[in-house]
């Protein structure tokens, strides 16, 4: 598949994943890819806490205003933008738009509003999703500089779902309202895989990959989302190490100690173990789940910076070249003609092609 | 706090106190380390029960905690006499349910908290509750003294801030003015709540719906009189983190956010008095040995019968960079908990997901063997 056109799938990519597995990488990493395909691309942190800023050498936190974290780098590429969308911001918004200003103030500072979300669970997440739409809306438009792609880092861990699955739940929970007729707005995008897609991100180990599964599972039947491929993030690049390292001195004419071949055969010994422990992760992922995989490099390094998100996004380039090209997706009824039954939104929604079954139980 | 002369061991930790808590953020091993502490409690000869919040599901398994009865199970092993292992996992809500049929007048008055909507939410949505009742169950196996050690993994928390503020902001939430206000006896009510505060909750009502308000206002009412029990609680949970008998241990892996989280929990742990007593360092990638000078040049390494030993030269240069910067990035780390020990666990070949691998990480923790 061409990078523009998976960055073209939908105007809201949402990245999920638990804890240390990546998801911000993967955030930025994908924000780069649509910034070369010549989208403009907006960064949503619904925490406000990423490390984001730092990646691209943006040293001031992020805020309710948008920054430009990379430029543009011609007329073929689009920028980098990102800000923050906390629930606090989302909730001082919606009262100002609804002409609520005055007790904004005295509903955060009294506690009521602890009390109304505890009572209406995933409330503030319906306000921060409820904006996100917002923003989705104004990018279809092609309103006056809004992005062409909107890259959500989602709440880590558990977080994601009750956060992805806030609509519905809301809608149980608040029979009448302003607040219900948004959650249905809300639920409206995320079930439609032409306006919104979730990216789930994990490492080749037991538990991530058991993990994931499992959210991926919870994600479609339950908060009724629509998954790309799935990131694994972290893979040790493979290289043939099954060498005596005495035999390839000797071949390399170079002189080697003792001490120095036992160093380069326990570094391989350990390297080629950790290889084939991903590979049986990988095919495991793969068995337990129908959904491709986009393989990212481990990259060495402890620092993270703007180089290495240019390295993940070449890795993410050539991994979505390998995907099959989608089936045409929500087509206008013109063109309608031509999609038969199977290639359809669902199984273009996950990511992979017509020809990829729905997730079946997890075994 | 006073100073200490000398740093403690973590073996010492697990022998001389009788609770151990493993904080740091999600993903970097609290749990496989709350359990090896445990595991090696048990073998040095004391009742030991660990406390854990969400463990992996062979983790799970492996404790025999394949179901949420929020009472300690066994389990067998080779302990020395009298050690022995339990696992609990912490049940949010069947926890918060004991609480209230503590503190209530009545058990009528504790079946009507218990139905209300609003009650039936909190375990799951006010933020800090699970944190709380972590601290909360802590504290109930405290009390009833059957066990000489206690390990607890803390929540993966989103803010560190969450899990020494949890007991306060539970008591906060319960004590919210304006609802109170409303649930008051009748005559009081019509003096004190003036006419904004009903006002503000007619607004409250536009934008969430009237039923919101009133499980909120029910809630209240239900509650009216237990919040003083809840408050001394609370404080006599505080309380008990901060007694010599606690002893706090941070979790950390070798990466750029993760430690960074953990210095951030460090100096908060220090604000409040509450010094970190170990530092685990955990999926340190090992050390190989220092990379031959070989192959130096471009030429020689492009060479073709050179490949095979670049390949095997490369990949020790590319372990060793990043066990180095590893290295280097755990600095403003241990200089911030020092003089607590640094205990390095490395990246192991394998998942840990059972008794055997509990203990290997144990080993390490111990400092049987060197990471």
């Amino acid at each position: 598949m061409d990078p523009g056109a998976f960055c073209a799938q939908a105007r809201l990519l949402i990245v999920a994943g638990k804890g240390g597995v990546g998801k911000t990488t993967v955030t930025a990493a994908l924000a780069r890819l649509a910034a070369r395909t010549g989208r403009d691309a907006l960064i949503i942190d619904v925490e406000g806490k990423s490390g984001l800023g730092n990646i691209f050498g943006h040293l001031e936190p992020l805020t309710y205003q948008e920054a430009v974290l990379a430029e543009s780098g011609g007329p073929d590429s689009g920028e980098i933008r990102a800000r923050t969308l906390t629930p606090d911001d989302a909730l001082l918004e919606y009262l100002v738009d609804h002409g609520m200003n005055r007790i904004s103030k005295r509903l955060a500072s009294s506690g009521a509003l602890d009390v109304v979300a505890t009572a209406a669970p995933g409330i503030k997440d319906i306000l921060v999703l409820g904006k996100v739409k917002q923003l989705e809306r104004a990018s279809v438009a092609g309103a006056p500089g809004a992005a062409d792609l909107l890259v959500l880092d989602a709440p880590a861990a558990g977080h994601a779902f009750t956060f992805l699955a806030s609509a519905r739940a809301l809608l149980d929970a608040v029979t009448v309202g302003p607040i219900r007729a948004q959650a249905a707005e809300v639920l409206e995008m995320l079930s439609d895989p032409g306006r919104c897609q979730v990216m789930l991100v994990t490492l080749p180990e037991e538990t991530p990959v058991n993990e994931v599964v499992e959210t991926a599972f919870k994600l479609e039947d339950q908060a009724g989302v629509h998954l790309t491929p799935v990131v694994v993030n972290g893979l040790y690049p493979v290289h043939d190490l099954d060498i005596d390292p005495a035999v390839a001195a000797t071949a390399a004419r170079v002189p080697l100690t003792e001490a120095e071949v036992a160093s380069l055969r326990r570094a391989a010994t350990f390297r080629m173990h950790r290889q084939e422990l991903q590979t049986d992760q990988t095919d495991r992922l793969a068995q337990a789940l129908p959904l491709s995989q986009l393989h990212l490099p481990f990259l060495f390094t402890t620092e993270l910076g703007a180089a290495e998100i240019d390295l993940l996004a070449d890795a993410l380039e050539a991994e979505i070249a390998k995907l099959p090209d989608l089936a045409p997706l929500n087509l206008p009824e013109d063109a309608g003609a031509e999609a038969g039954a199977g290639a359809e939104s669902e199984a273009a929604g996950a990511g992979s092609g017509a020809d990829n079954p729905q997730p079946a139980e997890p075994g | 706090m006073t100073d200490r002369e000398t740093a403690t061991t973590l073996r010492e930790l697990i022998e001389e106190r009788t609770i151990v808590v493993c904080c740091g953020s999600g993903g970097v091993g609290k749990t496989t380390a709350a359990g090896a502490l445990a595991v090696e409690g048990a073998r040095l000869g004391r009742r030991t029960c660990v406390v854990t919040i969400d463990p992996a599901k062979r983790l799970a398994d492996a404790l025999g905690l394949e179901s949420l009865t929020n009472e300690p199970g066994r389990i067998e092993g080779d302990w020395e006499e009298p050690g022995e292992l339990w696992a609990l996992m912490l049940d949010t809500k069947t926890t918060f349910d004991d609480l209230v049929g503590r503190y209530a007048a009545t058990p009528e008055q504790a079946t009507l908290i218990l139905s209300n909507h609003l009650y039936r939410n909190i375990a799951g949505a006010l933020s800090g509750t699970q944190e709380y009742m972590a601290m909360e169950k802590l504290f109930e196996l405290h009390d009833e003294g059957r066990f000489d050690l206690i390990v607890v993994d803390t929540p993966p928390t989103r803010n560190a801030l969450d899990f020494l503020d949890a007991p306060r902001r539970l008591t906060r939430f319960l004590d919210n003015r304006i609802f109170r206000l409303l649930v008051m006896p009748t005559r009081t009510y019509m003096r004190m709540v003036g006419v904004a505060t009903q006002a503000f909750l007619r607004t409250v009502a536009k934008v969430v719906g009237s039923d919101v308000v009133k499980d909120a206002v029910d809630f209240f009412a239900a509650f009216e009189g237990m919040e003083q029990g809840f408050r001394e609680r609370a404080q006599k949970v505080l309380d008990l983190l901060s007694e010599p008998v606690t002893a706090f241990v941070l979790v950390a892996a070798p990466r750029r956010d993760a430690i960074e989280e953990a210095l951030f929990f460090a100096s908060r742990l220090q604000e409040s008095d509450i010094e970190v007593e170990a530092l685990i360092v955990n999926r340190l990638h090992p050390r190989f040995g220092q990379v031959p000078s070989v192959l130096t040049s471009p030429e020689a390494a492009a060479a073709p019968a050179a490949a095979p030993l670049a390949a095997l030269v490369g990949n020790l240069r590319d372990l060793e960079g990043i066990a180095e910067r590893e290295e280097r990035y755990l600095k403003s780390l241990t200089r911030q908990v020092a003089p607590a020990p640094v205990v390095r666990v490395p990246l192991l070949d394998h998942d840990v997901h059972d008794l055997n691998g509990l203990g290997q990480v144990g080993r390490y923790l111990l400092g049987l063997e060197e990471g």
